[in-house]
C-alpha cells in the first residue's frame, strides 16, 4: 500500500474495520460445524464494532477533510454518528446473543448481516458524494431487509420482510431520481458542491430533484406521510432487530438529511424549512394519536417512533447550527432510549415473542423486578421526565425551534408530547399492576452476560444523556460547526427567521 | 439528431408507469417489476444528463445502480419465495395478517 494513502485509508478506518469483521464472521460461519452455536462469532462482532467505534474517534486527530476523491469526509460531525451507530450496534449484537432462540439456523449470517449493515449507516454519514451515499444507503437496507425477515418460519416474519423491501426500494427509487435531476440540474454530484452550482441551475429541476430527494430520506426516518411501513414491520421483524432498526438506519438517514439540508441545498432553506414544520407537524400527531389505539406492544413502539422522528424534526426550525446540535443530540437520546426498551421486550418475551399484547405484560414488575423497573424507566425517558436522555432531547429540540420563531410548532410539539404520556403512561400502569388472579405463572427471563452488558450500556447512555448531558451536547455542537464555513453563514445571523427569497438568484 | 429532452420525457414516463405499476399491480413479483422499471428509467436520465453535460459520472452511475439493482433482485426474490412457501399466495392482498 501506497503509504501516501494512509490518510485517505484513516478517514474509512471504521468501515474498513467493520468490513473485515463482516467477512471474519461469515468465514468463520462456513468453517464451524453445523452444531456449533456460533456464540463465538456475535462476540466476534462485538469486538470488531468496538474496534470500529474507537477507530472512528482516531479520526478526531486528523483536521476535517475529505478522501478518496472527495468521496467521503471526516469531521467531527461525521465522527459523533460513527459512535453513535457502532454503539448501537454494539449493543444489538449483545443482546441478539441471548435473545435470539438457541436452536435459530443460521445465526452467522445474522450477526455477519448486523456488522455489514453498519458498514453502510457509517458510510452513509460521511459520504459526501451522492454515489457513494446512494451504495452506503442500500448497503444498511439491503442487510435490514434480510434481517427483518429472519423469523422466516412465523406468519409475520416473511411479512415484514417483503413489506420493507417493496416499500424501501420504492423510496429508492424516488431517491435515486432526485440524485439524477441534481446531477442534470447541477452538473455535480458532490454534496458540498451542489449549493455553488445551484444559482445557474433551472430552479424547477433544483426544486424537483430536492423534492424527490426528500422523499426518499423522510421515508427512511419514518417520517410522516411516509411512515405507513414502520408499524408492520417492527410488529413482524425479531425484537432485537427492531431495536437496531429503528435506531441506526434513522440516525444515518437523519445525518444524510442534515448533511443534505445544509451543505447542498442551504440556497433552499424558506422552501425546505416550511415543509420540515408540516412533515414535524404531521409526524407528531400521526404517530401519537395511532399509538393510543395500539394493543400490541411493538406496533405501540412503531407509532411512537414516528411521533419521535415528528420531535425530532421541529429543531430543523431553528437557527443554523443549533437546529445541527439539537437534532443530533436527539438521535442519539432516541437511540439510547429506543434500544433499551426494545432490549428489555426482546428478553422478556422470549425468543418467540410470546408476549405481543400490552396486556401480557400485566404484573411484569412483580414477575422480573429488575426488568420491570428498566422497562418503567425507559417508558419514563420515552414520554420525557426530567434526569431522563428523552427530556433533553424534546428540551433542545423544543427549545431551538421556539427560538427560532415557530412558537408554535413548540405548543403542538409539548401538546403531543401530553397525548404521548397517556399511552406510556398506560403501558407503564399495566407493567406495575400486580398480576391478575388465576393467571398462568410465567417464570422470570433469564439474563445472560451479553444482554446484560447491552442492558448496562443502554441504561448508562439513557441517564448520562439525561442527567449530563453537556458533553454530549458539545459533542454534537462540534459536529454541528463541520457545516460553519460558507454554506450556511446567511441562517447563522439571528434575526433572519425566514431568509429572504429575494436574495436568492434563480437563473434560467 | 433527437433532442435531449425526449430522452427525458420518456424517462419520466417510464418512471411514473413504474409508480403507477406499483400502486395499481396486486401480484408481487409485477409490483417488484415496476420497482426495477423505476430504477431503469433514472438509469435513463443519468445517461442522458451524462451526454449533456459531457461528463462521464452519469454513466459511472448507471453501472452502480445496475449493480446494486441485481443485490435487491437476489434478496427480494428470496423474500418473495419465503412468501410464497409460508402462504402459497403471491397477491398483495392475501399478505395481510398484520393490519392497523
Amino acid at each position: 500500500m501506497n503509504p501516501q494513502n494512509m490518510p485517505d485509508l484513516i478517514r474509512i478506518l471504521p468501515e474498513v474495520v467493520l468490513t473485515i469483521t463482516g467477512v471474519l464472521i461469515m468465514l468463520f460461519d462456513a468453517a464451524l460445524p453445523a452444531t456449533n452455536n456460533r456464540r463465538s462469532l456475535g462476540w466476534l462482532g462485538a469486538v470488531g464494532v468496538t474496534a470500529a467505534l474507537w477507530s472512528s474517534l482516531i479520526q478526531l486527530n486528523l483536521p476535517p477533510g475529505t478522501a478518496f476523491y472527495r468521496t467521503v469526509q471526516t469531521d467531527p460531525f461525521s465522527v459523533f454518528f460513527h459512535v453513535l451507530i457502532c454503539g448501537i450496534v454494539l449493543a444489538s449484537i449483545l443482546l441478539s446473543l441471548d435473545a435470539l432462540p438457541a436452536n435459530q439456523h443460521h445465526r452467522g449470517e445474522y450477526f455477519a448481516l448486523m456488522v455489514l449493515g453498519a458498514v453502510g449507516m457509517c458510510l452513509m454519514t460521511s459520504a459526501v458524494e451522492l454515489l457513494v451515499v446512494f451504495i452506503a444507503l442500500e448497503i444498511s437496507s439491503i442487510s435490514t431487509y434480510i434481517l427483518a425477515g429472519f423469523r422466516k418460519h412465523t406468519g409475520t416474519g416473511p411479512e415484514a420482510a417483503i413489506k420493507y423491501f417493496l416499500l424501501g426500494s420504492f423510496a429508492t427509487g424516488f431517491l435515486l431520481y432526485g440524485v439524477a435531476l441534481t446531477f442534470g440540474a447541477t452538473g455535480t454530484t458532490q454534496i458540498n458542491d451542489i449549493a455553488a452550482h445551484i444559482p445557474a441551475a433551472s430552479s424547477q429541476l433544483v426544486l424537483a430533484a430536492f423534492a424527490l430527494l426528500m422523499v426518499g430520506v423522510l421515508f427512511k426516518v419514518s417520517a410522516a406521510p411516509f411512515h405507513v411501513w414502520t408499524p408492520d414491520v417492527y410488529q413482524g421483524a425479531p425484537s432485537p432487530v427492531v431495536a437496531l432498526m429503528s435506531t441506526a438506519p434513522k440516525a444515518a438517514a437523519f445525518a444524510l438529511l442534515i448533511r443534505l439540508l445544509y451543505s447542498s441545498f442551504p440556497v433552499l432553506q424558506p422552501v425546505w424549512q416550511p415543509m420540515l414544520w408540516i412533515v414535524a407537524v404531521l409526524s407528531m400527531t400521526v404517530g401519537n394519536l395511532a399509538a393510543l389505539r395500539q394493543k400490541n406492544v411493538k406496533r405501540m413502539l412503531a407509532y411512537s417512533s414516528i411521533a419521535h422522528a415528528g420531535y425530532l424534526l421541529a429543531a430543523f426550525a431553528g437557527l443554523g447550527i443549533n437546529a445541527i446540535a439539537s437534532a443530533s443530540f436527539y438521535v442519539a437520546a432516541y437511540a439510547a432510549m429506543n434500544v433499551g426498551i426494545f432490549a428489555v421486550l426482546s428478553i422478556a418475551a422470549g425468543p418467540d415473542e410470546k408476549l405481543s399484547v400490552i396486556e401480557d405484560f400485566r404484573g411484569f414488575l412483580f414477575r422480573a423486578p429488575l426488568l420491570g423497573t428498566l422497562l418503567i424507566f425507559f417508558l419514563a425517558s420515552l414520554i420525557g421526565i426530567p434526569f431522563t436522555a428523552g427530556f433533553f432531547g424534546k428540551f433542545y429540540s423544543f427549545a431551538t425551534a421556539i427560538h427560532g420563531g415557530a412558537v408554535w410548532l413548540g405548543i403542538i410539539g409539548l401538546l403531543n408530547s401530553g397525548v404521548a404520556a397517556a399511552y406510556y403512561l398506560g403501558f407503564a400502569v399495566k407493567v406495575a399492576q400486580p398480576p391478575a388472579a388465576g393467571s398462568a405463572k410465567l417464570p422470570a427471563p433469564e439474563l445472560g452476560v451479553a444482554v446484560g452488558l447491552s442492558l448496562a450500556l443502554a441504561t448508562t447512555a439513557t441517564l448520562v444523556l439525561g442527567i449530563a448531558p453537556t458533553r454530549f451536547l458539545s459533542a454534537a455542537q462540534s459536529g454541528a460547526t463541520s457545516f460553519l464555513p460558507p454554506v450556511i453563514s446567511d441562517s447563522v445571523k439571528p434575526s433572519t427567521d425566514v431568509p429572504d427569497l429575494s436574495k436568492v438568484r434563480w437563473v434560467r | 439528431m433527437i433532442p435531449a429532452s425526449w430522452y427525458l420525457i420518456l424517462s419520466a414516463v417510464l418512471f411514473s408507469l413504474g409508480v403507477i405499476g406499483f400502486l395499481i399491480k396486486r401480484s408481487l413479483i409485477t409490483v417488484f417489476m415496476s420497482i426495477e422499471l423505476m430504477l431503469n428509467a433514472v438509469n435513463l436520465s443519468f445517461v442522458t444528463f451524462a451526454h449533456q453535460w459531457h461528463s462521464v459520472k452519469g454513466q459511472i452511475f448507471v453501472f452502480f445502480v445496475m449493480m446494486v439493482a441485481a443485490a435487491e433482485a437476489a434478496v427480494g426474490l428470496a423474500i418473495i419465495i419465503a412468501i410464497f412457501r409460508a402462504r402459497a399466495t403471491l397477491n398483495v392482498d392475501q399478505v395481510d395478517l398484520m393490519k392497523l
